[in-house]
């Protein structure tokens, strides 16, 4: 079942060929068959490696080679080891809910057919980034799935707005890449190659606090800010909710604003040794983690709302890694790949049912309408406000615990995120599905459950999120934490420099209860202040207080960036375009054609078709030719 | 060959010089004052009849027969050009009734 590893990208793409060529032709029934089965056939590849793998070294699967350059080698393999195949199964599994919601989400657009070749591709790229045994094959992976991002926010891009967020997704990430590839080019440099396998091992001799290593893993945590979003790149993601639904619950919710974290984590040895990288990681993963938590407690759009609540988990994530908690951060990719596809997945089926209404204001009382979207959804939010026994209270509680053992501080900050994401995420739910109907009569009309083809996805997720922490739950509670042991030989060499967590179990109890009864404490704030006392957040018009406007204008982001990067862009390419192009090259271009029509006006006087007077002006020349070589010479 | 070359060496050669001298300057001459197209044509070939009499001369004088060769490519060289020439001027004569050059002036500015 390994060697059949290469059929895991292949099925996807083929998907894609087959969609793409006959997207408009080929009846909508057939393309969306094709791309979930693509999808689905990898999961069952990808589950067949699951259950088959119990090496502890990676196994290296040679396909072609690719590069050979002087010193440099770059084969075309595949990497599979535990890492590798749980990132496969979340992309496959997920993938394939998330194909099948499509079917029904989609069936009334137009670019049916475009929309699946695009997820398809995604797909394939994304499985490339995962499996690629060296860092020029993720890179292909993180630049593909770069791309079918942009494809899929701009999807409708007769709106301009949209076209808009995906150009700002485009770029924003380019940044990033540029910091990666950086990385990259400085591994050839200093280990002789690209691939893993050779690397690991070499770096694993360096000494902690080496300074290349420190430059790489800043270079690489570059790219990692760009593509999962962290300070200050984050501000592409809100924006990217202009794509479908399904889009933001795939690529900018489960899979590939993770990649950043996957690849931190597959190069977790050489962040080991980088001390003053992990540190930077864990500061900007928690400034992520709460300023955007802060942010999502204001916004009245209900994927918004999603939006920066996936910036915050995202910051979690690197918070655990910045600390060194590797399993941890994995894990809550994990557990947060299910909650917040089902939640994205829950919000769609909300603003399908809303007639694409997705402003809250307008919503309220939807809990008897949409009593599925309205019971998984729960579970999702219970899941990611850390309840017990939801998934997302293993997975953050680890990471948590592993703060509070680095630095006290940081571990307050990131509880009062957490408290925060309990707040925001049952205001949403209150808001959503709560009190009376606040949108049009016509709306109310039409409100609906959504066909069977989208509530199996949610109901599948919904019994994920429930159940999927317990594949980590901790010893203290009893657990063996199978995740942990699973993905031990993969962290080997940077667990026995770091050593193990060293709590004792009143420490812990002591720490789960405080987040537990914190973020009690904060749905029961959401509740009084939601249900019991009615309050719905006021129309873009009214006056707001002060701190409650800067939230709800996101920190003012964007305004900053375009003051100190697009304003001064902007005018120095006006000087560019008035003084050195048009008044510098043109006039230099222009006036070397005047000149020379000038100068022919009156040379062409000469010719005047007297023969007497061409031969006369030969034999001159022939006499001046004479006298030129005789007094030369 | 030794009769002609001798015959050849019997005039020096300075006056070789001096006539081709000013066999081709009336030809120039001609070329430049002449209106007349058959006229600037002969004085060309004036010019070159002056050329080959010198080539032959200093054949003659430095013994060498590659110079005398040569004359034979000028006269060849001239006989096709008097065809094409005399051709064009036929042509010229027939659209124009005259074959003055200076009414060949059309073709300016």
């Amino acid at each position: 079942m390994i060697d059949l590893v290469w059929l895991i990208p292949l099925f996807p793409f083929i998907g894609f060929l087959i969609n793409g060529l006959g997207r408009n032709f080929l009846p909508k029934v057939v393309i969306g068959s094709i791309a979930s089965l693509a999808v689905l056939a990898s999961f069952g590849v990808s589950l067949g490696i699951f259950f088959e793998f119990n090496a502890t070294e990676p196994v290296i699967i040679n396909l072609f080679d690719w590069i050979k350059v002087g010193g440099i080698d770059i084969p075309f393999s595949f990497q599979i080891d535990q890492l590798s195949i749980l990132m496969l199964l979340i992309i496959t599994g997920i993938g394939s809910l998330i194909h099948i919601y499509s079917v029904g989400y989609m069936s009334h657009d137009a670019g049916f057919g475009k929309f699946f070749a695009y997820l398809n591709l995604f797909v394939f790229f994304m499985l490339l980034l995962v499996l690629g045994s060296n860092y020029v094959i993720m890179f292909i992976g993180w630049e593909g799935v770069g791309l079918c991002s942009y494809l899929l926010i701009g999807f409708w891009y007769t709106n301009a707005n949209y076209a808009d967020a995906a150009k700002k997704a485009f770029i924003m990430n380019r940044i990033g890449d540029l910091g990666f590839l950086l990385g990259v080019f400085l591994i050839i440099s200093t280990f002789g190659s690209v691939s893993f396998a050779e690397i690991f091992p070499k770096a694993a001799g360096m000494i902690s606090g080496d300074a290349t290593l420190t430059l790489i893993t800043i270079l690489l945590f570059i790219g990692a800010i760009g593509k999962s979003a962290q300070l200050p790149l984050f501000t592409w993601l809100p924006d990217a909710m202009a794509g479908p639904t399904p889009v933001s619950a795939l690529i900018h919710a489960a899979t590939m604003v993770t990649a950043g974290i996957y690849m931190i984590a597959r190069s977790n040895i050489l962040f080991t040794l980088s001390p003053v990288t992990m540190s930077i990681i864990a500061v900007i993963g928690l400034a992520t983690a709460i300023i955007a938590a802060i942010i999502a407690l204001t916004q009245t759009d209900i994927k918004k709302v999603l939006a920066y609540s996936t910036v915050s988990q995202l910051g979690y994530m690197f918070l655990g890694l910045g600390v060194g908690a590797y399993t941890g951060a994995f894990f809550h990719v994990l557990t947060h790949a299910f909650f917040k596809a089902l939640l994205f997945l829950g919000a769609g089926s909300v603003i399908h049912a809303m007639s694409d209404e997705q402003d809250m204001r307008k919503m309220g009382g939807l809990k008897s309408k949409l009593p599925i979207t309205f019971f998984t959804m729960l579970m999702g939010t219970l899941a990611i406000s850390g309840l017990p026994p939801f998934a997302g209270f293993f997975s953050k509680d680890e990471i948590l615990a592993h703060v509070y053992e680095h630095n006290k501080l940081l571990w307050i900050i990131g509880l009062l995120g957490a408290l925060l994401t309990a707040f925001y995420m049952f205001r949403m739910m209150f808001l959503t599905f709560w009190g009376s109907f606040r949108g049009t009569e016509e709306q109310k009309h039409h409100l609906h459950e959504s066909p069977i083809s989208m509530t199996l996805p949610l109901i599948i997720l919904a019994v994920l999120s429930v159940v999927g922490g317990f594949i980590g739950v901790p010893e203290v509670l009893g657990g063996g934490h199978w995740l942990s042991h699973y993905l031990a030989p993969v962290f080997e060499s940077s667990t026995s420099k770091m050593g193990e967590l060293a709590l004792d179990h009143t420490t812990e109890y002591m720490l789960m209860g405080i987040s537990v009864g914190g973020v009690v404490l904060a749905i029961l704030y959401a509740y009084i202040k939601y249900i019991k006392n009615n309050h719905v957040p006021v129309l873009d018009s009214e006056p707001r207080s002060a701190l409650a406007k800067i939230s709800y204008s996101k920190f003012y982001f964007d305004e900053f960036y375009n003051a100190i990067i697009q304003k001064p862009l902007d005018a120095l390419s006006g000087f560019f375009y008035k003084v050195i192009d048009k008044s510098g090259i043109d006039a230099l271009v222009n006036g070397l054609g005047k000149g020379s029509i000038e100068a022919s006006k009156t040379l062409r006087l000469l010719q005047t078709g007297n023969v007497g007077f061409y031969i006369f002006a030969m034999v001159i020349g022939v006499i001046a030719l004479l006298l030129y070589s005789f007094f030369k010479f | 060959m030794d009769n002609i070359t001798s015959t050849i060496q019997v005039v020096p050669l300075n006056h070789y010089i001096l006539l081709s001298a000013i066999i081709f300057s009336i030809g120039v001459i001609g070329v430049l004052i002449r209106r007349n197209a058959i006229i600037i044509f002969m004085c060309v070939e004036l010019m070159l009849n002056a050329v080959n009499l010198l080539l032959v001369a200093f054949s003659a004088y430095s013994g060498d027969a590659s110079g005398q060769v040569f004359v034979f490519f000028v006269m060849a060289l001239a006989a096709a050009e008097v065809a094409v020439g005399l051709a064009i001027i036929v042509m010229v004569y027939r659209n124009t009734s005259s074959i003055d050059i200076n009414v060949l002036n059309r073709l300016k500015w």
